[in-house]
């Protein structure tokens, strides 16, 4: 069976002419991976997505009358950016309008993979949550605190939304691999080729030369193998390449964990089997006897402003870090009764210091770029602090200064810049369950005439 | 003595979630993948070192199919966190990069 991944991410476009070349092959599923942690907490926490919706829907308008019309299933996995049910409704509105706009009758299935606060609360109470890494500590403050809190399914809501005959699967925070390794699992084939064949075309064309994360890819998976061969004729497969693209973003190239267990890469078999494509074989799945999913969630830190300057006297750079623990303690004593320290932070973030192990530390630079950060309680209480670090930066004197008139050089007019709310990760743990569907629900719908 | 980038044909560095930063580096011959496994240089306790984490939360891996070797060590930051100063992590290699192999 063939399966297509549209591109590395819904809204990174893909070339037109991939787009007619598949409509030359027997294309029997379209998948593309829609969101990302990487992008970092906000869009999770906010409930909005960090891909643009033009260029959402032109990923999607372009290939879904034709995946339609052809009966090839389109499954758009971790909707939105970051798969929230706020994300996965800002998804199905864009295919309702393409649908309306293009004529199209669809039948949909949409899993939702968000869980709630007592169902987090209900597992920490039970021991079932376990730390992924140092640093982030679940309490039952914490998941109180979060906005917003989803689970990374696996192929199973997907496999049980596939039991229904549908045109498009829609779902919420997903494993990348379950958008394209459910219906190969589907047909039967194994479930080590096909969480293996699927890590690697996540990504769209990034496995290949030139490497494109714009760009489609095609994986043949039979019973004993899997191939993979770029669509775009310009582009080709390498052993390397791929093999080099299944240890991305992994913390072990070895081993791919997934909810229903670990796929063993160390006896893997890479094949050249033209110039433009690889064979693999002999990956191969042990299934976990203890499920577990990961959550994620995101929690409200503040109110963000900010200003950004430039330094170009080099005694004023020798003299930054001094110059603004004075504006610290400036800014608490001139506050004082009327802002609480512990209700912001204000951090100096440098640009054009030396890193360690590049270049001889305390070596200043010619220029140096500041960002002052203040993060608050409030938006106005971030915007009082900022503004008094930057009229305070501006003007500190230090010792044989000679450059009187000011220390920063601005760019812009208004120089102080309202950011907003500020998230952080409160949540990503994993979580014991005893149903790798416990935390998603499937509805079926249909849009369009 | 060379440094690793000069050796290396892709040094990169990446999230691995949040918690985790990844570093990829890839030899195009096995002469120069060799030279850097037999250095011994690249310890546990040199990441520990030029990244300032534990010694114990430092993965390295040998990646021989594709002679590559894959470090992977906690974030300092939670990605997107108040002090963080890159969200997908994926300009954290200089320090390695410099790291020099006999």
């Amino acid at each position: 069976m063939k399966i297509v991944s549209l591109n590395g991410l819904l809204g990174y476009g893909y070339d037109i002419d991939s787009l007619e070349q598949i409509k030359t092959m027997d294309i029997d599923y379209i998948g593309v991976d829609a969101g990302s942690s990487d992008p970092g907490p906000f869009y999770l926490g906010n409930g909005t997505s960090f891909t643009n919706r033009d260029a959402v829907k032109r990923d999607v308008e372009l290939v879904l009358p034709y995946a339609v019309r052809r009966k090839i299933p389109l499954i758009i996995g971790t909707a939105g950016g970051s798969g929230g049910n706020v994300h996965v409704e800002w998804m199905k509105k864009i295919i309702e309008e393409i649908a309306e706009e293009h004529g199209l009758s669809i039948r949909m299935a949409i899993i939702e993979s968000e869980v709630t606060k007592e169902y987090v609360k209900d597992k920490l109470r039970a021991g079932k949550v376990k730390n992924i890494g140092p640093g982030l500590e679940l309490t039952e403050e914490v998941i109180d605190r979060c906005n917003r809190i989803v689970s990374q399914i696996g192929v199973d809501p997907y496999l049980k939304a596939m039991e229904s005959d549908v045109d498009v699967i829609l779902a919420g925070r997903s494993c990348d691999t379950a958008i394209f390794a459910a219906p190969a699992i589907k047909a039967g084939m194994d479930w080590g080729l096909a969480f293996h064949m699927a890590k690697i075309i996540e990504c769209g064309a990034l496995c290949s030369v030139p490497m494109a994360a714009a760009d489609m890819i095609v994986a043949d998976i039979e019973k004993d193998s899997f191939t993979l061969e770029p669509v775009n004729p310009a582009r080709r497969c390498t052993i390397e390449r791929v093999a080099a693209h299944t240890m991305y973003e992994q913390t072990n190239p070895y081993y791919i964990y997934e909810p229903d267990g670990v796929i063993d890469l160390k006896e893997s078999k890479y094949e050249q089997i033209s110039d433009r494509a690889v064979r693999i074989s002999n990956s191969e799945f042990t299934e976990a006897n203890v499920k577990t999913l990961k959550l994620e969630g995101s929690m409200l830190a503040g109110y963000r402003t900010i200003t950004i300057a430039g330094i170009n006297d080099p005694e004023t750079i020798k003299h930054v870090d001094n110059i603004f623990s004075q504006v610290k303690e400036f800014i608490a004593r001139n506050m004082e009764g009327k802002i609480l320290p512990e209700d912001y932070s204000i951090i100096l973030r440098k640009y054009g210091t030396a890193l360690s192990g590049s270049v001889p530390q305390g070596v200043p630079c010619c220029n140096m770029g500041i960002i002052v950060d203040v993060v608050a309680k409030t938006q106005d209480i971030a915007n009082t602090i900022c503004a008094l670090a930057r009229s305070r930066l501006l003007h500190t004197d230090y010792e044989g200064r000679k450059s009187t008139a000011g220390n920063l050089a601005f760019p812009y007019s208004p120089s102080d810049i309202v950011c907003g709310p500020v998230y952080t990760f409160g949540i990503y743990h994993l979580v014991e369950v005893d149903d790798l569907c416990e935390t998603s629900s499937i509805k079926y719908i249909k849009v369009g005439e | 003595m060379n440094k690793l980038i000069d050796l290396a044909t892709i040094l990169r560095s990446k999230n691995a979630g949040p918690l985790y930063v990844t570093f990829d580096i890839m030899f195009d011959n096995q002469d120069n993948y060799e030279r850097v496994k037999r250095a011994g240089v690249l310890t546990k306790e040199l990441i520990s070192k030029i990244y300032d984490v534990d010694a114990k939360d430092v993965s390295i891996i040998m990646y021989d199919i594709v002679t590559s070797l894959k470090i992977t060590i906690p974030r300092k930051e939670i990605s997107g966190s108040l002090m963080d100063m890159d969200v997908y992590g994926c300009q954290q290699h200089v320090p390695l990069a410099n790291v020099m192999i006999p």
